[in-house]
């Protein structure tokens, strides 16, 4: 059952930046119709720099442990730093490696984010 | 009877399959061994294109192709082999009834759908409804996940031309009972369509006896190969709507300006067809026979009220669909309260059980039940209890896993 290790079922449930940031400076969205997945990012930029961020979102426990451990790993980060994370990125952080169908429910947060961040692609 | 009938799919006896709890039948069947054999060695020994070369090797393979036709016409009691049309699955069978049919059809005219039709039997209409101006209309389906026969009598009227329904839902399992809709639209000179991908694979079907105008099916849910799908229309039909798709083998003369259809069934057979694939479907419907309806049907009803019983005795977990066993087969989707289908899947995959999460191409139908998505588990002939059990046990240990 590696895709449900420790540290993900521990993110799932106590899920790390959980909320809302009403002086949000960026907010980002994504979701998969197949399933109703969702995650909502917001983060706060100071000197291109995240200061505060928190995340909304329902779905499956590999979506919403996702965002829970983006969410931790990018605070203080530059943006442009962010900007490069991509699906290794994903998997690194959640020390497994989906299935294809199954990545996609990773990278949903990460496509959130960037949104938030207004990074393209 | 079938309690080895794994042993007949190589997947199972040596493939990756091996210890796989494979519930996954409603999206697509394994392949049994005299399919795959018939297949190889008809490439191996018989290859040739249908229908033009005059040498030997040519109508033999133009003979085996045209006697799979044959038994594709004995399977579902068809009148004649020219009602058979081969094409490339359910969903293409479907759009060349809605596509050629419609374009004969007047604005405001009705196509009469159910809330519980497959994507493959929904969007195309829904597509030619807003090329022609036509009206869907969906007969509605009760909390349990039948139609409403109460409702039927509202649907009718005399700008109903089509009714097109599945005869076994791919979501519910529910088994519809055509008779008195087929009655109905008789009375209002309607056409009738059936969407039979599922059912063909559980119960046998006589279209004769239904007495309608066309019914689709697709070899890969029936142990045949992929690639290839039936479409029966009776022979009136056929010959009332025009030709599909254009170009090779369909036509009879053509000049720099014009062209004449071929009779049926070439006139709905553009192209080169899928030749191996429809000696594989053939291969497929004659293993089906050789194990015998009855056989099936009663294996099939025994997983059917043996997978009700234990899967409503589970904690919070919701079947969608009929809860009691008559007139629905072996198909169960459900929702699990506090697990996403995907993390069910998955961890049943650690578990080597095989189940579909997500919409199974019913969206419109998981929305009218307030839901984005289902686990579905859905039998076949191969499957025991002691699979059930297995789904069972993994389901029972998701929960523990995620309290």
């Amino acid at each position: 059952m590696d895709l449900y290790q420790q540290n993900i079922l521990d993110h799932y449930k106590n899920p790390r930046h959980h909320g809302l940031l009403p002086n949000a400076t960026g907010r980002g969205e994504a979701s998969n119709l197949a399933c109703g997945d969702a995650v909502n990012f917001q983060v706060k930029l100071a000197k291109d720099k995240i200061t505060a961020i928190a995340w909304s979102g329902q779905g499956c426990v590999l979506s919403q442990a996702a965002a829970s451990l983006l969410a931790e790993n990018v605070i203080g980060k530059k943006r442009e730093m962010v900007s490069k994370y991509n699906n290794e990125t994903m998997i690194k952080l959640l020390e497994i490696t989906p299935g294809p169908n199954r990545l996609r429910c990773a990278l949903l947060s990460l496509d959130a984010l960037k949104k938030a961040l207004q990074i393209c692609g | 009877m079938l309690d080895n009938s794994r042993d007949l799919f190589p997947i199972f006896s040596a493939g990756a399959g091996k210890n796989l709890a494979y519930l996954d039948n409603a999206a697509s069947t394994q392949k049994p061994t005299v399919v795959l054999e018939q297949m190889d060695k008809f490439y191996r020994t018989s290859y040739a294109n249908v229908h033009r070369g005059l040498y030997k090797l040519a109508e033999n393979a133009t003979t085996e192709y045209e006697a799979a036709r044959e038994i594709v016409r004995k399977f579902i009691n068809a009148k004649k082999d020219s009602e058979i049309i081969f094409t490339r699955n359910t969903n293409a069978s479907l759009n060349l009834v809605a596509q050629s049919y419609c374009q004969q059809l007047a604005p405001g005219d009705e196509i009469l759908l159910t809330e519980m039709e497959h994507h493959a039997n929904l969007v195309p209409w829904q597509q030619m409804a807003q090329r022609y101006k036509l009206k869907v209309r969906y007969l509605p389906i009760t909390t349990e996940g039948r139609l409403d026969e109460k409702k039927y009598d509202d649907y009718f009227n005399s700008r109903t031309r089509v009714v097109s329904l599945t005869a076994m839902s791919n979501v519910l399992g529910t088994v519809p009972v055509l008779e008195p809709l087929i009655a109905r639209a008789k009375a209002a000179r309607s056409r009738v369509i059936i969407d039979a991908a599922q059912a063909v694979a559980h119960f046998p079907v006589d279209v004769q006896k239904l007495g309608i105008d066309a019914l689709a099916f697709s070899g890969h849910k029936i142990f045949g190969p992929t690639g290839i799908g039936v479409l029966y229309g009776q022979e009136e039909f056929l010959n009332a709507i025009p030709p599909f798709e254009y170009g090779s083998n369909m036509i009879d003369q053509v000049t720099y300006e014009a062209a004449t259809w071929s009779p049926l069934p070439t006139k709905f057979e553009a192209g080169t067809p899928p030749i191996a694939e429809v000696i594989g479907l053939g291969a497929a419907l004659e293993f089906i026979k050789r194990l015998g309806w009855p056989v099936i049907c009663q294996h099939e009803a025994d997983l059917t009220a043996y997978g009700l019983s234990v899967l409503l005795k589970v904690k919070s977990l919701k079947i969608i669909g009929p809860h009691t066993p008559e007139n629905r087969g072996p198909i169960f989707a459900f929702t699990v309260d506090g697990v996403h289908p995907h993390d069910l899947a998955s961890v049943l995959d650690s578990v080597e059980v095989a189940v579909r999460s997500g919409h199974h191409c019913a969206l419109p139908l998981h929305s009218k039940f307030g839901l984005t998505a289902s686990t579905r588990a859905s039998f076949t002939i191969y499957n025991t209890k002691q699979e059930i059990d297995r789904l069972v046990e993994g389901i029972k240990q998701t929960q523990k896993l995620f309290s």
